[in-house]
């Protein structure tokens, strides 16, 4: 991001980039507003593509080309396929979940609204001044984006790294345990057990069993069957 | 070559070469397993099979299920088709500005997030359709999305260590033939794993049409399925350019590499798309749980260890 200090900017007169980026703004804006509102869960991970998709073409309108890449790569192409997975272990009806709602969302509503402001303010306090040259070399680049990351900030890089594994570990000690508790599956688990992809003799996937515990909650009829095993 | 020459050249090979792949298919099956095949539409050896094939599913009724989501499953075989149009763009064919729809700074991060999309076409189809079968390939096609980008990903990231960049025609830029056998690895994990990500055979489970029918598809009919088979043969077609492009050296050849080196990454994709369709005819198809365990038993720790190959000799050699 190079400073400009010789050209002026300002908002009345905007290019097309600042006006496409408004635009797709908007539109990222309203996706994360559906995803978080609509009662059918499967149509809010697919708002989550276009709010996740939205937010790579702002960064690519930044000309930061690796990072639009790379969040379409990580969360497009595997967090929301993860999502998508685990809704399909559930009973996610198709059309509205009657019990799609929860009695938290004015607290969620704030602690919503309280992390925006906070974002905000800070990335505005950070780039106020801050104006992206268009006409030079991309700023974003692959190049610049990896000598920035391994120069100055190789220590939070690690750091992160180090806290992944930590969440790795952790993930692989639940879900042994859970092995060692559960001994046989479940039986409304069972036709979900045999294509999740657990290897076999590895016990339920952490997943799974996650669903079920979902499930449990929802229908009456499940929890008898639960109780009666 | 001006833009919007590239650009109708990338969409009428998006176009036509699925298509020969799909009729390649047909004939190169039918030899091996000793039968006639497509002989009679168009006259000469069932050349025009396909165009009738076209035809009887554009006749076909468009059916949607009446539980169904109508607008996501209406929605699904575009979001399964599109992503291997883009992907085509930055496939560079030769060498120079001219022969790649465009040239993109993050080549190998933009095709295989863009690959990756593809996928939720099958899933959007899976959980649609209000079928249990349909939801069961549903299932199988993610778990193997997320068993397969990874090893994916660490041999794609191997060569781009390799050669010093991300973008795909600096990466055949560099290449020279002695990293045919330093790649070797990479390139077959690249390569198995990209055919699970397509759903091909012998990684057909999640579409396995002997046990869940045919899987996210089978409530489709018509023009629908049709696009949905296109998009497997526009998966072939994007593998097999993507594995010559990143491991097997593109436009370089052993000679007629000035000019014809266009002809060379043809020839080798062609190549890769036999082998595509000789695995199909000639390995029955994994179980579920055994394709997990070659994914991350096998396909991982070696696309590791190709990836620390690729380290110590880059290191030996600068």
């Amino acid at each position: 991001m190079t400073p400009l200090a010789q050209a002026p900017h300002g908002f009345l007169s905007p290019t097309g980039v600042e006006i496409a980026f408004l635009l797709v703004g908007l539109v990222t804006f309203g996706a994360a507003l559906v995803t978080v509102t609509t009662r059918q869960l499967v149509h809010a991970a697919l708002w989550l593509v276009v709010a996740l998709g939205g937010l790579a073409v702002e960064y690519l309108l930044l000309t930061a080309e690796f990072i639009a890449w790379v969040q379409v790569l990580i969360y497009v192409g595997s967090v929301v396929v993860l999502l998508l997975f685990g809704l399909m272990l559930t009973k996610a009806p198709i059309g509205r979940s009657p019990d799609a709602d929860s009695g938290n969302r004015w607290v969620a509503l704030v602690v919503a609204v309280a992390a925006a402001a906070a974002l905000v303010w800070v990335v505005v306090d950070a780039f106020r001044t801050t104006w992206i040259n268009l006409d030079g070399a991309a700023a974003g680049s692959t190049k610049v984006t990896g000598a920035s990351l391994f120069q100055n900030w190789v220590l939070p890089f690690e750091a992160l790294s180090v806290l992944l594994l930590a969440a790795l570990v952790g993930a692989i000690v639940l879900s042994r345990k859970a092995k060692a508790e559960s001994a046989p599956p479940p039986v409304n688990g069972r036709a979900v057990t045999q294509s999740s992809p657990s290897v076999t003799g590895s016990g339920i996937h952490p997943i799974v069993q996650r669903a079920e515990k979902k499930t449990e909650k929802k229908t009456e009829q499940e929890s008898e069957q639960e109780g009666a095993r | 070559m001006n833009v919007a020459l590239r650009l109708l050249v990338v969409f009428v090979v998006f176009l036509t070469f699925p298509l020969i792949v799909g009729q390649t298919e047909h004939k190169v099956m039918a030899h091996m397993q000793g039968r006639l095949g497509p002989m009679y539409a168009g006259g000469f050896h069932g050349w025009a099979q396909l165009i009738a094939d076209g035809v009887k599913f554009a006749q076909k009724e468009d059916v949607v299920p009446a539980g169904a989501d109508r607008r996501v499953f209406q929605l699904a075989p575009a979001v399964s088709l599109l992503p291997y149009l883009l992907v085509l763009l930055a496939i560079p064919i030769g060498p120079g500005e001219g022969a790649v729809g465009q040239v993109l700074d993050a080549g190998v991060f933009f095709v295989l997030a863009v690959m990756g999309v593809g996928v939720l076409g099958s899933l959007m189809a899976g959980w649609a359709s209000a079928n249990k079968f349909s939801l069961l390939g549903g299932l199988r096609t993610a778990a193997q999305l997320l068993a397969y980008e990874l090893p994916m990903l660490l041999a794609a990231a191997s060569v781009a260590m390799a050669a010093g960049t991300v973008s795909l025609p600096g990466i055949v830029g560099s290449f020279h033939w002695w990293w045919l056998p330093w790649q070797l690895t990479g390139g077959l994990v690249f390569f198995v794993a990209g055919l699970a990500e397509l759903q091909r055979p012998p990684f057909d489970m999640p579409v396995a049409d002997s046990e869940i029918i045919f899987g996210a598809y089978t409530e489709y009919t018509g023009l629908r399925f049709a696009l949905f088979l296109l998009a497997e043969y526009a998966g072939i077609v994007v593998l097999c350019g993507l594995t010559t492009v990143l491991f097997l050296g593109g436009w370089h050849g052993p000679w007629g590499a000035d000019g014809l080196g266009w002809l060379w990454t043809l020839l080798k994709t062609a190549l890769l798309a036999f082998v595509v369709i000789w695995l199909r005819v000639t390995y029955p198809r994994l179980r579920e749980d055994q394709l997990q365990k070659f994914s991350w038993t096998l396909l991982v720790p070696l696309s590791l260890a190709q990836i620390a190959l690729t380290g110590i000799v880059k290191v030996v050699i600068s």
